[in-house]
């Protein structure tokens, strides 16, 4: 058994290295499906910040924003997650903003007066403790304005 | 199988699954060990609870779009001559050559659809495609698309989005099929291909007043992403060899001291935008500036011929 265990273990990382790109491929058709929708007036700046997070998991986002620019960050999640906390902090991890004060918006619009370093802070609540955690889709993106 | 052999198996394949399904990404602090050197954000002293639920940790640059933004709002023109030209595509045969230039007419192909150049904005379309195939990046343009930017031709707004789409298209499925040096590669080229075009729009004589130069100096912060975007996939010999081409630029940008206020939110606003304020510091004197330009031209011209 232990001689034929690394073979084993081969496949099973094949297996899992295939499976993967398809989880990823159904985030990024998630992300241009519904959380692009979100920007609404706002211009997709054509990057792309998606990953899988199950309950109690969070992400991390540095991001530099650029003066007399005005933003909007849209945060969305699969439809079988609770709503996605999120917040953006400054380098010093000084809260500028936390939408679990707004209701658990996924959108936050802003402009700044001189760029900035900013993180972006995604977290999935864990909701049902005692149940299976939920899995899903968490997609961060940005818009610009045009005007 | 019992159950004494099954439990290290049980716990390898755990430990393989995880570090597969985390592409590009850093489950824990990996990437905070890795970034500890050079990357300026605090971080509270006591995280280690806080690191175990981090998943993933990302690092955004400018996209292309963004950058011809920021270009266009600091008064650039549009200058032709800057842009790489079409004709060298043929040129690039190389992983390292394919993805950089993907980045680098990625940009120029932002430039020209911003600034209303419809023609040229096709024939960087093409490029770009060209490229994206050759890296066998699957329908980052497909006709359908070509056939769109056509028929839109004098439409900004739907350029803008084709080239978003575009965009995303490659860094997405470069992500997901695990191939993220290659796509570090593409962001770092596009981000030298801003700076590039940064430097060019101003007129020596008039630093101090020149509103590009600001953009010049704030490049200075999404620099420190490059690094930490390339450092994260150093492990490929191409990257690390953009790696230090990317420190030259960097130690010059070490001669600039920028200071930066705290920021006041003012979010009590009637069209429902916050405007975080702050005041910034910073001078660049004509001799950095003249070695900044220099040397970003130098590294940009080694890219494209």
């Amino acid at each position: 058994m232990i001689r034929r265990f690394p073979v084993f273990l081969f496949f099973a990382a094949i297996l899992l290295t295939n499976l993967s790109p398809e989880a990823q491929g159904q985030c990024k058709a998630f992300a241009r499906r519904i959380c692009k929708g979100d920007l609404e007036r706002y211009m997709h700046d054509g990057n792309y910040h998606a990953a899988i997070l199950t309950e109690g998991e969070e992400a991390e986002l540095y991001k530099t924003f650029y003066v007399d620019q005005e933003y909007r960050i849209a945060i969305c999640g699969d439809d079988g997650l609770p709503d996605i906390e999120f917040r953006v902090m400054d380098i010093q991890r000084n809260i500028l903003y936390d939408n679990s004060e707004n209701e658990f918006g996924g959108t936050w619009d802003f402009r700044l007066e001189s760029s900035q370093q900013l993180m972006i802070w995604v977290r999935v609540p864990s909701v049902n403790p005692g149940r299976e955690p939920a899995s899903g889709c968490v997609a961060i993106l940005f818009g610009l304005s045009t005007r | 199988m019992g159950s004494k052999n099954t439990m290290p198996f049980l716990i390898s394949l755990f430990a393989i699954s995880a570090a597969i399904l985390l592409p590009g990404g850093c489950a824990g602090n990996c990437s905070r060990q890795d970034s500890d050197r050079d990357f300026t954000i605090d971080l509270p002293e006591d995280q280690s609870e806080d690191m175990e639920r981090v998943k993933q940790i990302f690092y955004s640059l400018p996209s292309p779009l963004e950058t011809a933004l920021i270009l266009k709002s600091s008064g650039a023109v549009f200058n032709e001559d800057l842009l790489n030209p079409v004709e060298n595509v043929s040129r690039y045969m190389t992983n390292k050559s394919m993805a950089v230039n993907l980045g680098v007419y990625t940009t120029d192909l932002s430039y020209a659809s911003l600034f209303d150049q419809p023609q040229i904005s096709i024939d960087y379309m093409n490029a770009a495609k060209r490229l994206a195939d050759n890296l066998g990046i699957i329908d980052a343009v497909d006709s359908e698309t070509l056939e769109r930017l056509e028929a839109n031709i004098n439409d900004r707004e739907v350029i803008m989005d084709i080239v978003s789409e575009t965009f995303m298209n490659s860094s997405s499925f470069l992500q997901e099929s695990n191939r993220e040096p290659v796509a570090a590669m593409m962001l770092t080229g596009g981000w030298i291909e801003g700076l590039y075009l940064a430097l060019h729009q101003v007129d020596e004589d008039d630093i101090e007043q020149s509103r590009m130069v600001r953009i010049i100096l704030d490049k200075k912060l999404s620099l420190e992403i490059v690094m930490l975007l390339l450092r994260q996939n150093s492990h490929n010999d191409d990257v690390a060899s953009l790696m230090d081409e990317v420190r030259r630029i960097e130690d010059i940008y070490s001669k600039i001291e920028i200071t930066r206020s705290p920021i006041e939110v003012d979010r009590d606003r009637d069209d429902g935008v916050t405007v975080l304020r702050s005041t910034t510091d910073a001078r660049l004197d004509r001799e950095v500036f003249r070695e900044l330009k220099s040397t970003v031209t130098e590294i940009r011209t080694s890219f494209v011929s």
